[in-house]
């Protein structure tokens, strides 16, 4: 089998985890989890794992920051963030609440507020907690980055694992399969034609004039 | 305690510090490097962007207020991580004024006076010039379109072995195949032969003032794998001291010592360039890359190879032109980005406009391969400016390795802005032209404007209002301290900087010869340059052995 087809093969996908698929709860670290999952899936979203879903809004097919591991990378103690975890995430479930409160939505009592809620608006207030000016603007970009590593390149885990066990945002990117000893190496990599004409005062050296 | 001395402490071992580590190293001086990063090697270049892989460990990420820096962090510093890109910066450059109204850079030095010393480099690194036969499917995709724009199209010239590439484009994280011609093949392998002791982990805070006119350098060990830990430190007294700790730490160990050494010249921190850096994103229309450019892999494929290639092969130099005015003048310069560092910042057309985030991104994701990444390197305003120092290093350490927060502040001006309008239109004319693709610019508000070149933090110029050195990369006011890395660039250089970078140093190295002889050193200065026919890599001491 083409290397490539073998790395597209669906059946590698990982399939939807109990552990992680909290759908309500009120205990600290429920909270925390669905709270961080609906963050993550706003930045790459994915599919719902199951109808249930709550912290995953199903607006793209296929997997996204969640299923690609955000949570474990967010808990990576190399990231340097997971000591303000919890505080990141009460103060984004105070945000939601001052941005429902102030668009005249009725949040959803039983999930935490930026679960309860839309995807449109969790990425509108996730626009206004990164953009140019606001306090808090470093820790929210921190967030989104390490949740868009986790989908992108799957920092948390060695490539090749994550090769191995399908990771679902190295997939979606087409990431090509390394050769058999773990090294990337690109036998084809050039159409070998000249293209265009060198720009007239291009010195012997090959610089600008 | 007994006091440990040298002749001369080099701080930092890229291009700026291995060259003068070079020259002073086999005129016949002590010279003793420290380098904050780890001391790597091809087995420690790793395809793999696990945390804490030589991905991480060789870098460092500051981000600031309006710009965030991505630099070298590790023995050889920017030459190991970078792209290999050398070209000479073009005669126009070294007129230009900037916002202060005269000619920035020193009377001394154009591009005249300036090509013999990037002989001298282009010959010890090798530079190479390129065939269209290296040029990979993203550089040939590029010209191609700059050709049906009607415009024309360069390779780079490279410090690159093409017989050894893979085309892998992990050469960001070091080079695997010993193919990219780092300073661990040229420079430093010299100076280490000639006797220079370099000391990885080591990161200097501060200099202080010794009664006898020399300096007492300060540094802290840092720990190998979590730079966040720093354990213990010490102290080396030199008659000169040569900071190249690059652009944006160079002038942060300057503030942090301005207590002990005194006042600063006003352009220490001031006036920092990102060297016009902006990124663009291109989705490819494959079927009219097929179409238009005729373009075919010959497995099917037109393009869909952004992984595949070697970073940034071609350019268009168009806009490179004297006689237009400045901040109009830019390369456009095709580029390979992994994932990881930046496709964050790239942006999707979403239904409110551009976004980095959410569905439509998702949807961009999916097109990867068919990225094509654009770099501008346009004329900025040196418009940064570094608030006071942390702590320690250049930053407030995040995470274990690389990501930090620093002190630089980069508000750009209307010029600088202006430029990157424009050279944002001119890649939409050459890549939206005839459906060729989409493409957007990385978005500006997460992390401000991003550079892999910082500069000018610390420049050089004859003018002691605007410029932190004089023309000999001496600090004002403080004999025997030098700078010869890219903070001494006066500005912008709308190509790659590293060959000026190192051109300027070679430049430098006569005077600072003869400083270090009027200091008391025995040192000669005869000229000579790394054979690359002839060196051997640098290897870790206790890999093997080291010469005498």
């Amino acid at each position: 089998m083409h290397p490539v087809t073998q790395w597209q093969d669906d059946e590698r996908l990982p399939q939807p985890r109990e552990d992680t698929a909290v759908h309500s709860g009120t205990s600290d670290e429920q909270v925390k989890t669905i709270t961080l999952e609906a963050f993550a899936d706003t930045i790459v979203p994915g599919e719902k794992r199951d109808p249930d879903d709550r912290a995953i809004a199903g607006v793209s097919t296929g997997g996204g920051a969640v299923q690609s591991g955000a949570l474990e990378m967010l808990h990576h103690p190399a990231t340097g963030i997971t000591a303000g975890l919890e505080s990141l995430v009460g103060m984004l479930n105070g945000h939601a609440t001052a941005y429902a409160a102030d668009k005249g939505i009725t949040l959803d009592e039983t999930v935490p507020p930026f679960v309860a809620l839309e995807f449109d608006d969790r990425a509108a207030l996730i626009k206004i907690l990164t953009a140019p000016g606001h306090p808090e603007k470093s820790g929210w970009v921190l967030l989104a980055l390490f949740c868009n590593m986790a989908f992108d390149s799957a920092a948390h885990i060695s490539t090749h694992d994550a090769i191995a066990q399908g990771h679902p945002g190295l997939l979606t990117i087409g990431f090509e399969l390394p050769q058999k000893d773990g090294l990337w190496r690109f036998k084809d990599y050039s159409y070998g034609r000249q293209f265009a004409k060198p720009h007239p005062d291009t010195t012997a050296t090959g610089s600008p004039a | 305690m007994s006091t440990e001395t040298t002749d001369v402490l080099i701080v930092g071992s890229g291009f700026g510090g291995a060259i003068a580590a070079y020259h002073l190293a086999t005129g016949g001086a002590k010279v003793t490097v420290l380098e904050r990063g780890p001391w790597l090697q091809a087995e420690d270049f790793d395809h793999d962007y696990l945390l804490g892989k030589s991905y991480t460990r060789a870098f460092d990420f500051v981000a600031g207020d309006g710009m965030s820096i991505l630099s070298g962090n590790c023995v050889g510093g920017g030459s190991v991580v970078y792209f290999a890109a050398l070209p000479r910066a073009p005669r126009f450059v070294f007129e230009r004024q900037g916002s202060i109204g005269r000619r920035m850079w020193p009377a001394a030095i154009d591009r005249d006076t300036l090509d013999p010393w990037y002989d001298r480099v282009s010959s010890a690194i090798p530079v190479k010039q390129q065939t269209w036969d290296d040029i990979s499917y993203a550089g040939g995709l590029w010209a191609a379109a700059c050709d049906n724009a009607g415009r024309t199209a360069n390779p780079v010239p490279v410090g690159i072995d093409n017989g050894k590439c893979t085309n892998c484009n992990w050469m960001m994280a070091g080079c695997k195949f010993d193919a990219k011609k780092s300073l661990l093949f040229n420079y430093l392998p010299g100076a280490v032969a000639a006797g220079a002791e370099i000391r990885p982990l080591h990161e200097v805070q501060r200099l202080e003032r010794l009664d006898d006119g020399g300096y007492r350098v300060h540094y802290l060990h840092v720990d190998e794998e979590d730079y966040r830990i720093t354990t213990g430190g010490g102290t080396i007294e030199a008659k000169i001291v040569i900071l190249a700790a690059g652009a944006g730490a160079t002038p942060v160990i300057l503030q942090r010592s301005e207590a002990e050494l005194g006042p600063m010249p006003h352009a220490v921190g001031r006036y920092f360039s990102g060297n016009g850096e902006r990124l663009n994103t291109a989705i490819i229309n494959e079927d009219r890359a097929r179409e238009v450019l005729g373009l075919e892999r010959g497995d099917g494929k037109a393009y869909e190879a952004n992984q595949i290639g070697k970073g940034p092969v071609i350019a268009s130099w168009d806009r490179l032109d004297g006689s237009l005015p400045e901040y109009r003048r830019y390369s456009l310069e095709q580029l390979y980005f992994p994932p990881g560092l930046g496709t964050i910042l790239a942006q999707a057309p979403g239904a409110d406009g551009p976004t980095w985030l959410g569905p439509a991104k998702k949807e961009m994701l999916r097109r990867w391969q068919s990225w094509l990444t654009i770099f501008q390197i346009v004329e900025d305003d040196n418009e940064g400016v570094f608030g006071p120092p942390p702590p320690t290093g250049n930053a407030y350490r995040i995470s274990q390795q690389m990501l930090g927060r620093g002190p630089l502040s980069y508000d750009p001006t209307p010029n600088t802005l202006g430029a990157w309008a424009a050279a944002d239109a001119d890649v939409r004319d050459i890549l939206e032209r005839d459906g060729i693709a989409t493409v957007l610019p990385w978005t500006n508000d997460l992390v401000g404007a991003y550079t892999v070149h910082p500069l000018s933090s610390c420049r050089i110029g004859d003018d002691p209002a605007t410029s932190a050195l004089d023309d000999r990369h001496e600090l004002r006011g403080h004999p025997g301290i030098f700078v010869t890395d890219g903070s001494a660039v006066p500005a912008a250089l709308t190509v790659n900087p590293a060959l000026t970078i190192s051109a300027l140093a070679e430049r430098a190295m006569p005077g600072i010869v003869a400083a270090a002889q009027a200091r008391g050193i025995k040192v000669s200065y005869d000229g000579s340059l790394p054979d690359p026919a002839t060196t051997k890599p640098l290897l870790r001491p206790g890999t093997v052995p080291l010469s005498a």
